[in-house]
Parts: structure tokens; C-alpha cells; sequence
């Protein structure tokens, strides 16, 4: 079996605004991802990050370049790639256990074998008994539980995660950092997952990704070979924070240096 | 509990009997039933709703009918305008194309359509339209003209197709989004996701538009070759200078309106309470 599960190659993204302006989102962005990695992206806001996973997940087309996904190009959204949203992901006019079954149910599976799985998948989240309520009912994190199951619960190969705990506090983002490892380690998924948390990324991920802004383009890939669980109180863990808020500081640095001799 | 859901009806009831002794006492005072009737008498009216009045058929019977004309027109006017707004949500061409032409209609308001709408279908009714020209049944269809129908549906139209096109227009990409990745076809994104979320903001438009309709009725009973209706029932009653019957009448006409409007609210309530409730 081929050890890249997916492989990006050249991407540029180039996009239209309303007003007629041509935005460079993504250049030249070029990125094999490890069957069972953990990958984070990392970079300033509107670096693109979330775009490339767009471009990943089959909701956006690559203005050049390509993705493979087991060997094909992907060109619409497929359902052997997860992909979790920041919030407002989940039908408020359903239940929690008919929200987790979605997949499945455009799969056109019975509705026993929903069940069953809705259970299992609500079950690793920690929601038991929250299958009837509606998303409405629960807090954020919650919600983003009842995401996560509703993506495994369609079994896909790679998960896509655009700042999935990026709307949440300080405390419960911490807490699903931890079920999200927790649940990773039991299933191995390959996860490609976005953030602007320089902390979070290093708490999760085996490779980071730093991206560059206007236009984004990959700026380093660091290794993180701490074992897991990791402490933050660990002095690597600080020194990596560290290096990386570095780089992203001197990115917004150099886009406010451009802006001042720009004159804005 | 039941101290406070009295208090809560005496606060609802505080300026309805106001008015009523007001209305008491003024007619009282000024004693000319054709300017204004004595209370007793209109809820003399009211109370035996099946009473032949001024040869015309009862108040019942009258309002029975008027409902009849709206429900056809205003069904005609959600067939039509539902889709064609789930269209112009959705199809950004189709709002191009369509959008601008229609919003100059929009301000057009039902009763100036009235001369034009005589002159396409004069007293043309369902019965000429189905070619029944005897019988029960063609009493019943000549009943409902081919211009009230339109007046009706022109009311309803409009608010029906607004609040569908803003449905569509409103429903949250990531809903749409997320469907995708978990592998729904178009069909399934159209019927599971974007109509579900639409149809609250739709079912708002439907009411409204149940409002205007039912609003428009009085116009639209008042056009030639109408002889029976609420509305026909106020302007007749009018001619003859009974004004006991036309406050009965337009008392019947905000009693049928606000029970339409309160159906309407329960099946929101029931069916989309989630729309208030998410966040």
C-alpha cells in the first residue's frame, strides 16, 4: 500500500472578489500527508490554511496544481473524506442520534444499522445520553462531539478539521484536544487539521505545517517527536511554541511593513 | 399559577372592554343605528351566525364562501410562488433573470389591478373555466370568479415568494457544505438540507401571504358579478344603511383572519421551533 494517503501538488488558488479584485490565496503549495498522520496547519488568518482544506475536502477547485487522493485526483467532495467545520455544521431540526446517522443515511443504509452505529459513535464522544436532544440543547463543545461522531460514524479514510475548537473556551477546547487524542489513538485516521493555535497544534500534532501569508505558501514543516500525552509544562514544548510564534510574528511583521510603505 | 393566568386575561381583556364601553356608550348617546349600531344588536348578529340577513344568505354561510375564494387563489398563489422563490434562491441566474422584472410588481398594490382584471376576465367564473352551466355544482363554481381569484392571488403572491427566495438565500453554506463531505447527492442536499432549512422563513411568507389574501377579499367581492362574501355581505349591507351588519361583518372577517393567522403560528410553533431556539 502506497504510504501517502493523500498527495498535493502546485496548488495555487487565485480568488474574484465582489468587487472585481483578484485575491493570490494559495501559491505553489505542494504537501504529501502520511497515511495515519497527524497533520496541523498553522499560520496568520486569511494565510489560506482553511482554503487548502477546502481544496482538499473537494468543496473548491485548485485555480492550478492537483490532489490525489488514493492514487485519484479529487475533484468533488467524497465521503472517504471527513471533514468536521468550525460550528453550525450540525441540522437543528434533528435529533442528535439522526444528526450522527446523516452519513449513513445518504449512504442508504436501514435504519437499524443507523442506530446501531449512531449508538456506538455517540458512545466514544461521551454522549449517551444526549441521543435525543437537539444540537440546540447543548453547549459548543458538545456540538463539536456530535460533529466528530457524525464524521467517524461515516468512516472515512482522512478527517479534515477546520478549526474545529476554534469557536470554544479556553478549558473545553483543552478538554476535546485531549478526547480528540484520545480518540485518534484508538482509530488512527489520518487527520489533517487547521488552526491559528500555535499551542494547539504542538499539543496534537506529528507534523506542523507553517504557512505564509498573501499569497500563502508553505513556509517550514517541523517534526514533533515528543510522545503523547504532552505536558506543556515540558521545556521542548516551550521552545517549539516558541520557534514557530516566531516565524508567524515575523509574517505579520513583514504584512505591516508592506503596509506602511504601502501608505495603508 | 392560576392567580397569575387570570391577571394575565384580565390584562388582555383591559382594552377590548374599554372600547366596548365606549362603543356602548356612545351609541347610547348619539341613538342613530346607521352611525353607529348598538353593541346588543351587533352581538345579536354575531351570536346566531346562521340567520338569514337582508335576504343574502346567513353571516356562516357568507364567510364559508369568502373562505373558499381565498383558499383557492392563495393556493394557486403558493404553488406558484414556492418554487419559483426556491428557484431564485438557488439559481443565481434565475434571480438575475427574474428578480428586477417581478420587483416592479411588487409595489403594484391588488385593488389596481382591479380594472385591468375585469377587462382579461369580466365575470368569467370557475364554472365558465370548467364548463358547467347547470346544477349544484355550477352554483357553487360560479361562486368563485376568475377575478377574485386573481386579486387573491396577487395579495398572497408576493409575500409567499419574498420570504421563499430569502429562505433559500439565507440557509447556512456550512449546512450545505457538510453534506457534501458526508457524501449526499444534489437531491438529497435539495430535499434533506436546503428545503428543511428553508422552510420555516417559507412557512412565515405563507403566512403573511394567508393575511394579505384574506385582506384582499373585500376588494375582490366588491368587483362586478359578485353576490355573495363577507366583503359583498359589508358593501351591501352598506347600501341599505344597515351598519349593525357591516361592524358584524368586519368583526367576522378579524375574528376568521386572526384564527387563519393563529393556525398558521401553531404549526410554526409545533414544527420549527428550532429556528427560534438555535444558535
Amino acid at each position: 500500500m502506497n504510504k501517502y494517503v493523500a498527495v498535493i501538488k502546485n496548488i495555487d488558488k487565485t480568488f474574484v472578489t465582489k468587487k472585481g479584485q483578484a485575491i493570490h490565496a494559495l501559491q505553489n503549495v505542494s504537501l504529501k500527508i502520511k497515511n495515519n498522520d497527524f497533520v496541523c496547519l498553522v499560520g496568520p488568518s486569511g494565510c489560506g490554511k482553511s482554503t487548502l482544506l477546502r481544496i482538499i475536502a473537494g468543496l473548491e477547485q485548485a485555480s492550478t496544481g492537483t490532489v490525489v487522493f488514493r492514487g485519484q485526483p479529487v475533484t468533488k467532495p467524497d465521503k472517504r473524506l471527513g471533514m468536521i467545520f468550525q460550528e453550525y455544521s450540525l441540522l437543528p431540526w434533528r435529533t442528535v442520534a439522526d444528526n450522527v446517522a446523516l452519513g449513513l443515511e445518504f449512504a442508504g443504509k436501514p435504519i437499524s444499522e443507523r442506530r446501531e452505529v449512531s449508538k456506538k459513535f455517540l458512545d466514544l464522544v461521551g454522549l449517551t445520553d444526549f441521543a435525543t436532544s437537539y444540537p440546540y440543547e447543548l453547549s459548543g463543545g458538545m456540538r463539536q462531539r456530535v460533529a466528530i461522531a457524525r464524521a467517524l460514524a461515516n468512516d472515512p479514510d482522512v478527517l479534515l478539521m477546520d478549526e474545529p475548537f476554534g469557536a470554544l473556551d479556553a478549558h473545553t477546547r483543552i478538554l476535546l484536544q485531549r478526547e480528540l487524542l484520545r480518540i485518534w489513538e484508538g482509530n488512527r485516521k489520518t487527520i489533517v487539521f487547521v488552526t491559528h493555535s500555535v499551542d494547539e497544534a504542538v499539543y496534537l500534532a506529528d507534523r506542523i505545517i507553517v504557512m505564509s501569508k498573501s499569497p500563502g505558501r508553505i513556509r517550514d514543516i517541523i517534526n514533533i517527536n515528543m510522545p503523547r500525552p504532552r505536558n506543556r509544562a515540558n521545556p521542548l514544548y516551550g521552545q517549539l511554541s516558541a520557534r514557530i510564534l516566531d516565524m508567524l510574528e515575523e509574517e505579520v511583521a513583514q504584512l505591516s511593513t508592506v503596509a506602511i510603505v504601502k501608505g495603508l | 399559577m392560576n392567580l397569575k393566568s387570570l391577571y394575565k386575561f384580565a390584562i388582555i381583556m383591559v382594552v377590548p372592554l374599554f372600547l366596548f364601553s365606549l362603543w356602548w356608550y356612545v351609541a347610547v348617546q348619539i341613538k342613530n343605528p346607521v352611525i353607529l349600531p348598538n353593541v346588543e344588536d351587533v352581538i345579536e348578529l354575531l351570536s346566531n351566525p346562521t340567520n338569514n340577513l337582508i335576504s343574502m344568505g346567513s353571516l356562516a354561510s357568507n364567510i364559508i364562501v369568502s373562505l373558499v375564494r381565498v383558499i383557492v387563489g392563495y393556493c394557486l398563489a403558493a404553488l406558484i410562488a414556492i418554487p419559483m422563490g426556491i428557484l431564485m434562491g438557488y439559481y443565481s441566474l434565475v434571480h438575475n433573470l427574474l428578480n428586477n422584472f417581478i420587483g416592479l410588481f411588487r409595489p403594484i398594490p391588488p385593488l389596481a389591478w382591479v380594472p385591468l382584471v375585469l377587462a382579461w376576465f369580466g365575470v368569467s367564473s370557475l364554472a365558465t373555466l370548467t364548463g358547467i352551466e347547470h346544477g349544484q355544482w355550477y352554483i357553487y363554481l360560479n361562486n368563485i370568479k376568475l377575478s377574485m381569484i386573481f386579486i387573491i392571488f396577487i395579495g398572497a403572491f408576493f409575500p409567499i415568494l419574498t420570504s421563499s427566495i430569502y429562505g433559500v438565500q439565507s440557509v447556512n453554506k456550512t449546512l450545505l457544505d457538510s453534506a457534501l463531505v458526508l457524501g449526499a447527492k444534489s437531491s438529497e442536499v435539495f430535499g434533506k438540507i436546503l428545503l428543511p432549512a428553508a422552510a420555516p422563513s417559507i412557512i412565515n411568507g405563507m403566512r403573511t401571504g394567508l393575511g394579505v389574501a384574506w385582506m384582499c377579499l373585500v376588494a375582490a367581492e366588491m368587483l362586478p358579478g359578485s353576490l355573495s362574501g363577507v366583503g359583498y355581505l359589508i358593501t351591501h349591507a352598506y347600501t341599505i344603511a344597515r351598519t349593525d351588519i357591516v361592524i358584524a361583518g368586519m368583526i367576522s372577517i378579524g375574528l376568521v383572519g386572526a384564527l387563519l393567522d393563529y393556525l398558521f403560528r401553531f404549526i410554526e410553533n409545533k414544527k420549527f421551533s428550532w429556528q427560534h431556539l438555535a444558535r
